[in-house]
């Protein structure tokens, strides 16, 4: 997620001032006028005009960003998400505080699909391991793949997308078909080589994972930050930028990209659920992480053979997945709300 | 714009080329030796081995077995699979079954993802917007091995609407189901990318304008919110036609499809290269020119959009 | 030298002229109640490989369909005892040279008639380098084997193999072999019409052969979906259908399978998945059966790995063999669908015994299996940077439960590190086998391909056998195997085998688990089912409701 708090270089693009004040984010928070002044002019503490102008110059012209933390920090939805994810990666961080068994010890079979008893309140997978302390575990290695990966796609796929889309032309012809190319290509048979390429054949892990699913998952997101792009770029306020004076990257930044997100924010957040969901579809087909490691995905795809058997061994791995989609969700649309001050009048 | 289309058309050369390169290299690097999958647990002779080496020409070195498919496929000889049947025999019999798989799919999703997409945009934070979250919330979380199974399961064995699996026929009641099941992820991403699109459009100044005209909100909403609204939601469509193709691997194991998804998984665990190539080349043209649709459509849903 | 002899209740050297009897014609469920004969069996089946030639099939899609539209000289009952088919006798005075003579007017379906002649070139193609047929290694004992099937090799024919006229031929083995008789009813020994081997791909297409049952028409095997078979008028012998015809439907998995089936969309399902092993005596009640078969599944640690050689390696080999609860294991994950090892084969084969000294190797004992690693770290010490995987293949089959089961087991006795290793692709494991580079131990499942203890023990752990993935090498258990085939009477034969066996049980290269199980099931519109030795049901014995 972005940090809501950090100072963009974008300020809201129906305010659009002086191209000298975008590099520097600061100076646009500042008071001082950012024209330059060429005549003498009196001191406005000498003049009257002082009072009409106040409302203006006392506040500072906020960015796109800082105005979307201002509505965000109110918004239910946003508190509410915010609190859900901080829990989450509270318990990917510290999972020996919520369990005191061992994942992968004292499997015994004697437990198998047993239900819940003192000490193991959520029951036993078909293993005989503890389903409690397999879904606190399993936690980090679920939120590193949802995020890390979602995370990657958005940085490739969002840059290429967003050149591709606000350029056109040749730039387009080569990024959007080298994406086409991507996306045709297999998922199976490009996880299969990159997992025995020699950097992971030894050491598999979340981060295999995470490079085989943003090599594969960027196009997609290419593709949605492109459309949204070359929607935007023809809207009045991005022509009225370039008119100013806004360099093309310049314009592309400020005004368009800021105002492309909604779609991407909405892909970014389910992705974040289908990539954890796609760890357990790798295991399905044998490429997933090592069968020791804890994630919900490997869970989930364990306990699949005994689904009839024992439904709960594959709900709770489940529910902790939605939790985690359903928070990352309404930040999104938190998100997106605060970003769109159309809404924001409302 | 003919200019435009005939351009795209001249893209897919360059585009075929580094897609088979690309796939034939990845093939080529698959771990493990081709013979080893069609001689199976027991092995095979070397001099067997040699023999099949040769027929396959897996004795050549990479760029010598790309450039004899390369000439396979100008002289429009796909050559055989490992099993020793004609590729373009296989894609035949597959690629027809996926497509009206992937297209019922693609219908299902669109419709029902964009009209609850709508309602829920329209009805943001009301009771209908949070129950389709809830529903693509379970859609997201559970994986497609788990929720196919348990729709065979329950409509097909315990209430035994429809056949649990899909015949050779593949007709449109059997694939309804699969349908179904392959929609759902994407009917999740439809749903969101419609009702945010729709929340952001619904405050813009022409829809304002339309309502001050005095427009009725049915053609309000139909015409100007949903209109301006499909343009991500389109280019989602275009782009999940292809994994929609190419991709339903899990899906059509379940329902037992023929399909192409199942037939390049297994081209792929066998290292079968041709067969592998062949398959994503199609897919590859199919890609690109869902795309170039979609690219045409933006300039229809959105007129600003123009291309030159 | 993957076959060599094995004198399986056949004594030859005393018994100058050999004869497999028919047990003559008409059906072998003659005595239990008729069903109609006239139904239409639908069962599962997994897309043939391969074109439908005899010697080009190594799988067991292509497998099932090939024992019904051929017969060889001899079949197997469901007990894995041979019996007649084409063969009017076989003879042999010295185990080496032997002379078959057919039975009368046997015809393929196209009226070719079935001459010693289909038989002769129906092997010599199978065997000659040029065709390059999978199963070429089959023909391995027959004299001039060497010549025709090196690389590169011209010579088509194999010089042991003479016509005499066009009822009888002779075979000169290579050395004298007193089982190889009971091989003639494995597919790679079926006979061939002339018009196969004039144009071997359509003839793969669309076969034409001399079994139970023949194509239903041109185009009969419909890829990928299905197979029809209707049954051959023409034939007469101990597998006459019962029933209107089998199709089989060719199913991707056994989980899809297993819906058909509870749905009465398919009648007959041979296995049973995992993730209804649990479910499936509830869903069928009266219409399931466990029938074991003669296979196994064993985990082999290589010998080339640092920590698995030498004396210590053999202790720690024992350690973990008595680590894994196999009780436990085929009650809980397999739901009492598999049998526990006692020893390298399978109980449905003759010869074999439960309790042959060092069998105690394979039984639960965690207090043992712990003294018996500390031994080991005596020796030398356990190299912790190379834990143990057990690899397992993710492709076909379902291993993975069973798998962390074991590594469960073992991680709780011995307190090791130990994981499941999945490979993405059955040819990447086997890759790794056959260039000795694996990491770790495989699993590996054994089916027999005739029912002999031989089979389970020469190709796999003979020194340079093609399946030794532990690249074990016994000189004296190679001694006692050439011992075992040599022996003139069946008892001997099986007891030299059991002693080979000893060593084995010792050393395991391999660690045996469980023996095989069929779990199958049928729907409610059939009756009759049964499963052969090989695990197979004997489709032609299935008649309907």
């Amino acid at each position: 997620m972005p940090e809501p708090t950090s100072p963009s270089a974008s300020s809201r693009p129906t305010v659009a001032t002086a191209p000298a004040s975008t590099t520097a984010p600061a100076v646009a928070r500042t008071k001082t006028s950012p024209y330059p002044i060429e005549h003498f002019v009196a001191d406005p503490d000498e003049t009257p005009v002082r009072a009409t102008d106040s409302v203006v110059s006392d506040v500072a012209p906020r960015s796109l960003w800082g105005e979307a933390w201002r509505s965000l920090r109110k918004q239910p939805l946003f508190l509410i998400s915010s609190i859900l994810i901080l829990g989450v990666i509270f318990v990917a961080l510290f999972p020996g505080i919520f369990t005191h068994e061992p994942p992968n010890e004292n499997c015994l079979l004697a437990n198998s699909d047993g239900g819940p008893t003192a000490g193991h309140p959520l029951g036993f997978t078909v293993q005989g391991c503890d389903i409690l302390s397999r879904v606190v575990h399993g936690t980090r290695s679920s939120l590193t793949v949802g995020l890390f990966a979602t995370l990657g796609v958005v940085l490739i796929g969002g840059l290429i997308g967003a050149l591709a889309g606000f350029f056109g032309g040749w730039v387009d012809a080569i990024l959007a078909r080298v994406g086409d190319i991507f996306f045709a290509l297999p998922l199976i048979l490009g996880a299969i080589v990159v997992v025995q390429l020699p950097v992971f054949q030894q050491n598999r892990n979340v981060w295999t994972l995470v490079v085989i699913l943003v090599a594969f998952g960027w196009p997609q997101i290419a593709r949605i930050t492109r459309a949204a792009v070359i929607e935007v770029r023809n809207a009045d306020f991005v022509t009225a930028a370039r008119s100013l004076g806004v360099s093309p990257l310049g314009a592309l930044v400020k005004h368009v990209i800021p105002n492309a997100l909604a779609p991407v924010i909405v892909i970014a957040t389910i992705s974040l659920g289908t990539f954890i969901v796609a760890e357990s579809t790798l295991s399905f087909l044998g490429i997933g992480l090592p069968p020791d490691v804890m994630s919900w995905g490997n869970d989930i795809f364990s306990a699949k053979p005994s689904l009839r058997s024992n439904p709960m061994a594959i709900f709770w791995p489940g529910l902790a997945l939605s939790i985690t989609v359903l928070s990352f969700i309404m930040l999104g649309d938190a998100l997106r709300d605060a970003l769109d001050p159309k809404a924001r009048k409302r | 714009m003919a200019w435009y289309i005939v351009r795209r058309f001249l893209q897919l050369i360059p585009v075929f080329l580094g897609a088979t390169l690309l796939v034939y290299f990845l093939v080529f690097s698959l771990p493990g030796d081709a013979t080893a999958a069609i001689c199976g647990e027991r092995g095979c002779t070397p001099a067997v081995i040699a023999g099949l080496r040769e027929q396959y020409n897996l004795d050549q070195p990479f760029w010598i077995q790309y450039l004899l498919y390369l000439k396979g496929v100008v002289t429009f000889d796909l050559g055989t699979n490992f099993s020793g049947r004609p590729i373009a025999t296989i894609i035949a019999e597959v690629f027809p079954t996926t497509a009206k798989l992937a297209i019922m799919a693609l219908v299902i999703e669109a419709v029902f993802g964009i009209a609850f997409g709508l309602i829920a945009g329209l009805r943001k934070g009301k009771l209908f917007d949070s129950s389709v979250l809830v529903l693509s919330l379970i859609v997201i979380a559970v994986p497609i091995f788990v929720l196919g199974f348990l729709m065979q399961f329950l409509i097909g064995v315990k209430l035994q609407w429809t056949n649990p699996t899909v015949s050779g026929d593949a007709t449109f009641t059997e694939l309804l189901l699969p349908a179904v099941v392959l929609g759902l992820v994407s009917f999740a991403y439809v749903l969101r990318l419609t009702r945010t699109s729709i929340i952001e459009n619904v405050n813009a100044d022409y829809v304002r304008t339309a309502t001050a005209k005095g427009l009725s909100r049915k053609r309000v909403v139909v015409v100007h919110v949903l209109r301006n609204s499909l343009i991500p939601v389109v280019t989602f469509l275009g782009a999940d036609l292809g994994a929609l193709m190419g991709g339903a691997i899990v899906t059509e194991g379940i329902f037992n499809v023929n399909g192409v998804g199942n037939t390049l998984y297994r081209a792929v665990l066998n290292g079968d290269g041709p067969m592998v190539v062949s398959i994503v080349t199609f897919l590859i043209l199919i890609f690109c020119l869902a795309n170039l649709l979609v690219d045409l459509l933006y300039a229809w849903l959105d007129p600003r959009i123009r291309y030159a | 030298m993957r076959f060599t002899r094995t004198s399986q209740m056949l004594s030859v050297a005393a018994i100058a002229v050999l004869s497999l009897s028919a047990c003559g014609g008409g059906s072998t469920e003659s005595s239990t109640e008729a069903g109609t004969t006239d139904a239409v069996i639908v069962v599962d089946g997994s897309e043939p490989q391969n074109p439908l030639i005899p010697t080009s099939t190594n799988e067991v899609g292509g497998g099932a369909i090939l024992d019904l539209i051929f017969a060889g000289l001899v079949s197997y009952d469901a007990d894995g005892k041979p019996q007649n088919e084409m063969a009017e006798s076989i003879e042999t005075e010295d185990a080496q040279n032997y002379t078959i003579t057919l039975k009368e007017g046997k015809t393929f379906t196209n009226g070719d008639p079935v001459t010693a002649s289909s038989f002769v070139d129906a092997w010599n193609y199978g065997a000659a380098a040029k065709n390059a047929q999978l199963s070429s290694y089959f023909f391995e004992s027959i004299e001039g084997y060497d010549e025709a099937s090196a690389e590169g090799s011209t010579v088509e024919t194999m010089s042991g193999l003479t016509v005499v006229d066009d009822r009888t031929f002779t075979v000169k083995l290579s050395q004298p072999e007193s089982d190889w008789p009971l091989r003639l009813g494995y597919s790679a020994f079926f006979p061939l019409p002339a018009a196969a081997l004039e144009d071997p791909a359509a003839f793969g297409e669309n076969p034409i052969g001399n079994g139970p049952y023949k194509f239903a028409s041109e185009g009969a095997w419909q890829h990928n979906q299905q197979i029809e078979l209707v049954p051959n008028e023409e034939y007469e012998g101990p597998q006459a259908a019962q029933n209107g015809g089998v199709t089989f439907k060719i199913y991707q998995n056994d989980t899809t399978a297993y819906q058909d089936l509870i749905s009465d969309n398919l009648d007959v399902l041979k296995t049973i998945p995992t993730s209804d092993i649990k479910n499936f005596k509830n869903d069928l009640g009266e219409r399931s059966i466990e029938s074991p078969y003669a296979g196994n599944q064993t985990i082999a640690v290589p010998y080339y790995l640092p920590n698995w050689e030498g004396e210590a390696g053999k202790l720690r080999r024992q350690a973990l063999s008595m680590a894994i609860n196999r009780d436990e294991i085929t009650e809980v994950i397999f739901n009492g669908g598999r049998e526990p090892a006692k020893d390298f084969t399978a109980p449905v084969l003759e010869g074999y015994s439960a309790d042959l000294p060092g069998s105690e190797n394979l039984e639960y004992n965690p207090e043992e299996a712990k003294k018996l690693w500390a031994d080991a770290e005596k020796i030398s010490p356990y190299d912790e940077s190379q834990p143990l995987t057990i690899g397992y293949n993710a492709d076909k089959g379902d291993h993975k439960t069973w798998v962390e089961a074991v590594v469960n087991n073992i991680k709780n006795n011995l307190g090791i590190e130990v994981e499941g290793k999945p490979y993405a692709t059955f040819k990447e494991a086997r890759t790794e086998a056959t260039e000795e580079t694996l990491t770790g131990a495989l699993r590996s499942g054994w089916q027999a391909d005739y029912p002999s203890l031989y089979n389970f023990l020469g190709p796999i752990y003979a020194t340079g056998a093609g399946s030794n993935d532990a690249r074990y090498s016994n000189p004296e258990f190679d001694q006692e195997l050439t011992d075992g085939l040599a022996a003139s009477s069946v008892e001997e034969g099986n007891e030299a085998m059991n002693k080979a066996q000893e060593q084995l049980l010792e050393d395991l290269p391999a660690i045996p688990l469980w023996y095989q199980v069929a779990q199958g099931g049928w729907s409610n519109n059939v009756d009759n089912v049964e499963f052969g030795w090989n695990g197979v049901p004997l489709y032609y014995a299935i008649t309907g409701k």
